[in-house]
């Protein structure tokens, strides 16, 4: 492999491992704070690119669907919380996965009734349509480059509110002892609402951006939900500085796996098995490390 | 208790005497139907052992289901009938390695983790069938010949009977119904439920509870593979979906809609839930989303599930470890 095709691909490893961590990022959060495992969160992935395709459609505009996709996710994660997840807290972790599981089939369900079965597809937009040249054959979508950037923005954005606002301090508080937090005064039902809805945000956010680089296809969100359990389950429950090492890590596997060619002793690994070199990471990961790479102690 | 415990056997033999009479009544559909709900039924209890007995909330148990059904497909030869004598205890033994190896993994995991892990795990399983060419890829294998069950020359039961293969079903029900009230009752089962209760105190009691989880979960694992055979056996076909997580999902919901932890409350959720399914199926084309609300609404009001229902309509209380 020379070292421009090399350089591809560590770019897409990187640009798939930062898309992961929007949602992974979303699904830590809400458990570490919120002690809630939803497992309908790859949903938002799926409604965020299916919001950015048919805003898009509508108003002419990826760069005005974006905003208006991005409020409507807010709303509708906060209508859920309060709706069905505020009535989750208290409950074991069963009653949460079976629950939300419950609300996969109706999110796929309303989809199919809302923009049909079909696979859609949503253009590049304009102005980032455009590649930069590596070598004399070889070019990068600049499309691909942009998603990284916002993405690592997003990042460093969700570490300043976490770490450096009074919301963040209230987040952080109350998912140490929430009781507490109440007590002295500070709205955690107001809290969590926040939380949840910023973690929808994110994963529907990451939708949206990907939807121009990847098919808009029914049960799209449930592979990223499997991918983003592992990326939880490595970094450990409820970091979010482990979710962004583990999406990388992931992201890096996934990409070279697929390129890599492979064989032990005249079997085909890779890229044959591509599909499950990042579950054998896990378990190489929870082998050594059983609460993940940041987790607390089990 | 042990008053109870007749009362139960004495159920157990009057459900299986009547539904012996369903093929004389029923046309194939239902008879079909009516298998089904048995073998669901079957992969219920074995969810039932781990989600209710032993507090092991997997949300991956499909895969032991899926490897039962793939171990017959694979163990078929092509054009040529298996033998239902080897190929069944090379599937359930299937099943149970397959449980054994992801036990060593995911069995020392609490909570959550096991939640996910166990779904990474069948998930993992998943792509590789889906991907690979080992089981037909995407589109699975076709059993063209049903196992033949012949002891010397003479056949007992025909499988490519669709009644013989209800009576089958049946017939496994009852014993897996049986093995399991037995483990649920012995030393062992008590362990279990000891676990389930308080692991930390189980330990310093001086249990190896690492041993018991890997023990229940292969268990659970083999008898999930026996629905696992008998539904490729009726369905001639196996394919990715038998492994996938929406089945780990709804087999889970089977569990919490009868009663956790009751055994015959699987059995009555699966009967429900595939009732259920078949008339949203003729109410609507989006019948998934009546599903949902309804799985919705039962995690969050209906926490003991029918069985907890009955008692409590009938004034009783359902004895809970939770």
């Amino acid at each position: 492999m020379d070292f421009n095709i090399f350089l591809i691909q560590v770019l897409n490893g990187v640009q798939y491992g930062l898309l992961l961590f929007l949602v992974a990022s979303g699904l830590t959060l809400v458990f570490g704070i919120m002690g809630i495992i939803n497992v309908a969160h790859g949903s938002f992935y799926m409604i965020g690119a299916y919001l950015a395709w048919s805003l898009a459609a509508q108003a002419g505009s990826f760069w005005l669907a974006l905003p208006l996709a991005i409020v409507l996710s807010v709303l509708i994660g906060l209508a859920l919380e309060w709706l069905v997840i505020r009535w989750l807290y208290k409950r074991d972790h069963l009653y949460q996965v079976l629950c939300t599981y419950g609300l996969i089939l109706v999110f796929e369900e309303l989809r199919s009734v809302l923009w049909g079965d079909d696979v859609r597809s949503l253009p590049i937009p304009a102005l980032l349509n455009q590649s930069i040249p590596l070598t004399d054959t070889l070019t990068y979508p600049v499309y691909r480059l942009w998603i990284s950037l916002v993405c690592l923005v997003v990042a460093l954005g969700l570490y300043l509110a976490i770490q450096k606002t009074r919301l963040g301090m209230s987040i952080r508080a109350g998912a140490t002892d929430r009781d507490m937090v109440q007590s002295l005064g500070i709205n955690i039902q107001l809290v969590y609402r926040i939380v949840f809805a910023a973690g929808i945000a994110l994963a529907s956010f990451a939708g949206m951006i990907a939807a121009p680089v990847s098919a808009v296809a029914p049960g799209m969100g449930n592979h990223v939900l499997i991918i983003c359990f592992v990326v939880v389950v490595i970094g450990g429950l409820g970091s979010v500085k482990g979710a962004l090492i583990a999406s990388l890590a992931i992201g890096l596997v996934d990409t070279f796996g697929k390129v890599v060619h492979l064989e032990l002793g005249g079997v085909k690994l890779l890229p044959e098995l591509s599909s499950m070199t990042v579950y054998v990471l896990m378990a190489g990961v929870l082998l050594w490390r059983p609460e993940g790479l940041f987790g607390r102690k089990l | 208790m042990r008053g109870n415990r007749i009362a139960g056997l004495l159920m157990l033999a009057l459900l299986v005497l009547a539904l012996a009479f369903v093929p004389l009544f029923a046309g194939k559909f239902y008879v079909q139907f009516a298998a089904k709900i048995l073998i669901m039924a079957i992969f219920a209890m074995s969810l039932d052992l781990l989600l209710g007995t032993t507090g092991m909330v997997s949300f991956g148990h499909a895969a032991f289901y899926g490897a039962g059904a793939y171990a017959l497909a694979l163990l078929t030869p092509q054009y040529q009938a298996a033998s239902f004598w080897t190929s069944f205890p090379l599937a359930v033994a299937a099943s149970a390695f397959l449980a054994f190896v992801i036990g060593l993994f995911v069995v020392r995991m609490q909570g959550i983790y096991f939640i996910m892990v166990t779904l990474a795990f069948a998930q993992m399983l998943y792509f590789l069938f889906y991907d690979t060419k080992i089981g037909g890829g995407n589109d699975g294998i076709f059993i063209d010949m049903r196992p033949v069950a012949k002891i010397g020359d003479w056949q007992p039961i025909n499988l490519d009977n669709y009644s013989h293969v209800y009576y089958l079903a049946l017939a496994l029900f009852a014993l897996v119904f049986l093995l399991l009230r037995t483990v649920l009752a012995s030393p062992f089962g008590r362990v279990l439920a000891g676990i389930k209760a308080n692991e930390q105190r189980m330990r310093s009691l001086g249990y190896a509870t690492f041993r018991y989880k890997l023990a229940c979960f292969v268990i659970a694992g083999a008898t999930a593979g026996v629905a696992g055979y008998l539904a490729a056996l009726q369905f001639g076909v196996v394919n990715p979906e038998m492994l996938g997580w929406h089945l780990s999902g709804a087999v889970m919901m089977m569990v919490i809609l009868g009663g956790m932890g009751t055994l015959a409350g699987p059995v009555l959720g699966a009967a429900v839930w595939m009732l259920l399914e078949l008339w949203f199926q003729d109410l609507t084309k989006h019948w998934h989303l009546l599903m949902g609300g309804f799985i919705v609404l039962t995690a969050l009001f209906l926490p003991n599930g029918l069985i907890g229902l009955v008692a409590r309509v009938a004034g009783g209380s359902v004895q809970r470890d939770a």
